[in-house]
């Protein structure tokens, strides 16, 4: 097991510098000229010259490669091309808003998706599993944002029941936090509680047709401790897997939900970043994002070798 | 697949009569996609006019019976927008949905059955898998510049690892079939293996795959407009007009809730139908899913 | 909403924040003491010397004073000076400053400080250099004397020192301001009425700004940036949502003051229970379509002069604008309702005209590339109907659409429609940022060093040296009139109009300044 876990964590590391290239690679590539975008709107030629030089953005594109990766190993994510601030600082500025809300909508999608998808099992094939199936799929289909915009709409702008925008943190204003949080919450948790419902009714599933349940079921045990005892228990392996590759869809959605609501997060910062070109914060944050998704499905593999040891890669 | 071959005409209409019966959500939404099919092909013989023309209508004017979904903030008119859109998004998920699949194919295959360069295929596909799907599609459109191409592209690009991998586990469970085994030993020639005998293996569950890719696809190209960061905004898709009416939501929400509704509609059907699909052509991932 | 003293910390280093605040029990709220505004853009750059972008202007504005400042004729009133003495040969310009004038560290404001920031800012602005250029020497006499003398008589030098808009000439402490003009400053030490909290600030969400206690203000009433700037509330919080959202905020009363209310929502605040929207800026703002000189066609006088006939004012302004209360048609390329204001030499729509110019300048259907930014509420519509005017008179328009950085940096190209070239793209000068023929960067006709189009013009260069040597106002008049008929001829670019983009506030916000530039001192909100 030892073994498997080092395999397991050395094997991350090939990813990650595929990762670095792909990243450099593909700003370095672009077309746009940070250098443009920062001298503004009355700059004149030699101006943005200046910028270009000042930045490095004339030296050779190896040459700013390896500097970058000797940077990024002294745990250096670089400077913001238009702010002028560490990269890390800005990141961890964000880091709290978009971890909280990471961990709201996980806490409230497992909340909802769990029971929906074990009542979906047990229901299975009837019109209750068909109706809660249908609306799986359509929180896959439902564009994050127009329900962004309905919510504020509604529970904003007419009701007046919530704030519609900004985010409070839990530390200074526990209130306001909660009454802040709610609608980015519902809004991010639509396609997760989509997806972990359909993987939990269908775990749930093939754990019902196994002969041990069956049999619990023929000893006349009552069938809300069968499912809740047993087949849950079961299938909790399968769940806590599409939650670390949820991480991905989350980090997706968090982009666009944090647009909506104007939450000072991560992902706000990202897209204003691309927006305007300032490449080491994007080049950081992405190498931000890929890292934290592939240590914790790293973390979770080895957690099943715990949970589960029929497991072997 | 060998059933298939031994029923008649009727017989497979038949079949797929009473599997409409036993899956009415399925029926359905296949009913609902030829409808928008059908819409999009035949736009400019719906009452539509130039989805560009601006000020042809006062601005932002309510659904009415003159304008049966109202106009936008430039005075273009929403149901014409509406049905041309329809057009982009559905050609998006197409155009996603083949081309991921055929590479995917393409490289799942080689990683599947040349072992030397595998392991550095898989370790640049979980490079490209560990990168948010929606980030690496933005990334890729501001380094190319956004056109309906370089769109297409960039949402291709985050789908393909996951088909490599489909199609992997499909060679490598298929390579310790007997009969493969027999093919390779009496020296058959790897393409002819790989498409006599893997191909057919992987056609069912690619078909389903796709569907779920056009999905998605359809999804991620409304959000990347609405991040500023999509089809060029000339282009009437889904997308933008969301992106652009989204501003003005409190006062003409229609601008954004019909192609929003639509939208989801196109792309409940297309998920719905790909699940049917599944069921019809795959019970083997059915059951597992 | 009411606003908590813990709101103010949210998501903050809080006991940073906590030491600027004052200590005790919440005052009485009959006046609130915290100003909650959406500014026009997101604040990334603190040096509004190095940049010449508005929100950096506006940031300037907030922490640092200036020597001199425009009052609301637009005339320059002294701000950080006490008196001013010039020589009978107007050549000697000594600027005394004036007393209890600190920096936000405590010591004193002396002429060295003034020198220094001078002097960096002569280096990066436009009108800095043609001042420094007349300039013999610049130094200080004692600790309160600046004294410019010149190498000749000079017509703008109080123009050019209580410029208003960018690069404003902001005084900074000696050691900021011997910062090399190239690089950004750091410190963002002044000595404004207003304190920066660099500690808490989040670009791209927040910017806060705390009242400078000793802060001496001018007696005299504020009158655009010039009179007594008084701080009203300890504090001003700057922060960035989109348009839906800001005006989201404003009605739940969430933000107090949003600085520029896009066109299309102004309808939505204006029905809306306690909020105002109200135009504050009198000199508004210019819409521009510029033309590219190096490129074909627009390299072509005639084709540029065929494409000033084919556009009409007014629809450019009714399409983006539409309601007529906030946009003016203006033939003139100062603001109109400024000294300088003139019909002179403006070019009317004249279809027939335009087409026959067409034919004769050799035009044969080639690619006219226009710059389209989608994402920008007025530039975007300004663009559409600019290719339709100019499709109508047979020209082969291709509008390529794109964000509004992109246009920024598409437009530094200076290579050929087949290689990322472009010929037009539309942009906006704020009303003073062109009150006169050197405020106004896009005017200068220097070719390839200027401004992007590159337009290359001995003889307007030779009318704006006029006027910055007239002896009189006549003259200058004279020269200004001069220099818009030769841009109209020469086909500059196409004026398109006067347009305002009003404020919009809780009614609960009172003390607004009516000026090109939004300053918050005055300002204050009722509890």
């Amino acid at each position: 097991m030892v073994s498997f876990i080092v395999r397991r964590v050395l094997s991350t590391l090939p990813v990650m510098i595929i990762v670095a290239i792909v990243v450099f690679a593909m700003l370095r590539l672009t077309p746009g000229d940070p250098a443009v975008v920062i001298a503004g709107d009355q700059a004149t030629a030699e101006q943005i010259a200046r910028i270009r030089s000042n930045l490095g953005l004339d030296l050779p594109i190896h040459v700013q490669f390896v500097t970058w990766i000797g940077q990024l190993l002294q745990g250096d994510l670089g400077i913001s091309i238009f702010t002028n601030m560490p990269v890390s600082t800005l990141i961890a500025q964000r880091l709290e808003p978009t971890l909280m809300l990471s961990l709201t909508t996980i806490c409230f999608s497992v909340l909802v998706a769990v029971p929906l998808g074990v009542w979906a099992a047990w229901r299975s094939g009837t019109w209750t599993d068909r109706v809660i199936m249908v609306f799986s799929v359509l929180g896959f289909s439902f564009p994050v944002f127009v329900l962004g915009y309905l919510l504020i709409y509604e529970f904003g702008l007419t009701l007046k029941w919530l704030p519609t925008q900004g985010y409070k943190s839990p530390f200074s204003d526990p209130v306001g936090f909660v009454r802040s949080i709610i609608m980015p919450t519902i809004t991010l948790s639509m396609i997760y509680i989509a997806l972990v419902t359909r993987i939990t009714r269908a775990s749930v599933l093939e754990v019902l047709s196994e002969d041990y349940i069956r049999t619990a079921r023929a000893k006349g045990q009552i069938e809300r401790k069968v499912l809740f005892r047993h087949a849950l228990k079961n299938a909790a392996v399968p769940i806590a897997t599409i939650i670390g590759i949820g991480i991905a869809l989350l980090i997706g959605g968090a982009v666009v939900t944090e647009t909506v609501f104007n939450i000072p997060g991560l992902g706000r910062l990202v897209v204003d970043a691309i927006l305007r070109r300032d490449y080491p914060i994007i080049q950081g944050l992405i190498l931000v994002f890929s890292f934290t998704y592939i240590i914790i499905n790293m973390l979770i593999d080895i957690a099943y070798t715990f949970f589960d040891p029929r497991i072997r890669y | 697949m060998q059933s298939r071959s031994s029923t008649t005409d009727t017989g497979t209409l038949a079949k797929w009569g009473q599997f409409c019966r036993s899956h009415p959500f399925t029926a359905v939404a296949g009913v609902i996609l030829i409808v928008l099919v059908l819409a999009a092909l035949l736009a400019p013989y719906l009452g539509t006019v130039d989805p560009r023309k601006i000020n042809i209508l006062p601005r932002m004017r309510p659904p009415s019976p003159q304008a049966w979904f109202g106009s936008d903030q430039l005075g273009r008119d929403v149901w014409t927008r509406t049905l041309y859109g329809a057009r982009i998004s559905l050609m998006v998920g197409l155009m996603v949905a083949l081309m991921s699949i055929s590479l995917g194919l393409l490289i799942g295959m080689i990683s599947g059955y040349m072992r030397k360069l595998d392991a550095v295929i898989m370790r640049v596909m979980d490079g490209l898998m560990s990168i948010p799907g929606i980030l690496l599609a933005i990334g890729l459109v501001s380094v190319s510049g956004a056109s309906f191409i370089t769109v297409t592209i960039a949402i291709t690009v985050p789908e393909i690892p996951r088909v490599v991998r489909l199609v992997r586990a499909i060679v490598l469970s298929v390579r310790e079939e007997p009969y493969v085994e027999a093919a390779i030993a009496v020296g058959t020639k790897t393409p002819l293996i790989l498409w006599r005998h893997v191909l057919p293996n992987c056609v069912p569950p690619l078909i389903v795959q796709a569907t779920y890719v056009a999905a998605s696809a359809m999804l991620t190209e409304a959000l990347l407009s609405f991040l500023g960061a999509g089809t060029p905004p000339e282009i009437p898709s889904w997308g933008n007009m969301m992106a652009e009416g989204r501003i003005v939501f409190p006062i003409a929400p229609w601008i954004v809730l019909i192609p929003g509704c639509t939208l989801a509609l196109a792309i409940l059907a297309v998920n719905v139908l790909g699940d049917g699909l599944r069921d019809r052509l795959d019970p083997k991932i059915a059951k597992r899913m | 909403m009411s606003l908590s003293r813990r709101d103010l910390l949210a998501g903050t280093a809080a006991t940073a924040a906590t030491a600027a605040l004052p200590s005790g029990p919440a005052q009485a709220q009959s006046k609130r003491n915290v100003l909650k505004v959406v500014p026009h853009a997101n604040l990334q750059i603190l040096d509004p010397i190095w940049t010449t972008g508005y929100i950096s202007r506006n940031h300037g504005y907030m922490i640092y004073d200036t020597l001199f400042a425009l009052d609301d004729n637009l005339k320059p009133q002294p701000q950080m000076v006490e008196s001013l003495d010039v020589s009978g040969d107007r050549l000697r310009y000594v600027m005394k400053l004036r007393d209890g004038l600190s920096w936000h560290d405590g010591t004193a404001v002396t002429a060295d400080d003034c020198v220094a920031s001078l002097q960096r800012w002569g280096k990066r602005d436009g009108m800095g250099q043609r001042l420094m250029a007349v300039t013999d020497k610049l130094e200080a006499d004692g600790s309160k004397n600046i004294v410019l003398t010149l190498k000749r008589p000079y017509g703008v030098v109080l123009d050019s020192i209580g410029k208003i808009s960018s690069n404003v000439p902001f005084m900074m402490p000696k050691r900021v301001a011997e910062t090399p003009a190239d690089k950004q400053i750091e410190d963002t030490t002044g000595s404004g009425p207003f304190m920066f909290n660099k500690a808490n600030w989040k670009p791209g969400n927040l910017a806060i700004y705390e009242k400078f206690k000793n802060y001496v203000p001018r007696k005299e009433a504020a009158s655009s940036a010039a009179g007594g700037k008084i701080a009203k509330v300890d504090r001003v919080e700057w922060y960035t949502m989109d348009a839906n959202t800001a005006m989201n905020a404003l009605m739940s009363g969430e933000i107090d003051y949003w600085e520029q209310v896009t066109p299309d929502l102004i309808d939505v605040l204006k029905k809306a229970p306690n909020v105002k929207i109200e135009n504050l800026d009198p000199t508004g703002n210019m819409g521009w379509a510029r033309f590219n000189h190096l490129v074909a066609p627009t390299n072509n006088p005639m084709v540029r002069q065929a494409i000033m006939k084919a556009c009409k004012q007014d629809e450019f302004l009714k399409t983006a604008i539409g309601n007529p209360d906030y946009y003016k048609l203006c033939k003139s390329i100062y603001p109109c309702g400024t000294t300088y204001e003139s019909d002179a030499g403006f070019v009317d729509q004249n279809l027939a005209d335009a087409k026959t110019l067409l034919k004769q300048s050799g035009y044969n259907g080639e690619e006219l590339v226009i710059l389209q930014p989608t994402d920008h509420p007025v530039l975007n519509p300004f663009c559409q109907v600019l290719a339709e005017q100019i499709r109508a008179i047979g020209i082969n328009v291709k509008l390529q659409a794109m964000d509004w950085s992109t246009v920024l940096q598409r437009r530094a190209s200076k290579e050929p429609n087949d290689k990322g070239g472009w010929n037009m793209f539309t942009t906006w000068w704020i009303g003073g940022d062109t009150v006169n023929p050197l405020t106004g960067v896009g005017f200068g006709a220097t070719g390839e060093k200027g401004w992007f189009g590159w337009a290359s013009d001995e003889e307007a260069i030779k009318m704006q040296d006029a006027f910055a040597n007239a002896a009189s106002p006549e003259d200058a008049k004279k020269a200004a009139t001069a220099l818009q008929q030769r841009l109209y001829a020469n086909g500059h670019y196409v004026n398109l109009g006067m347009f305002f983009v009003p404020v919009g506030y809780r009614d609960s916000v009172k003390g607004m300044i009516r000026s090109p530039v939004q300053f918050f001192w005055n300002m204050e909100v009722a509890g």
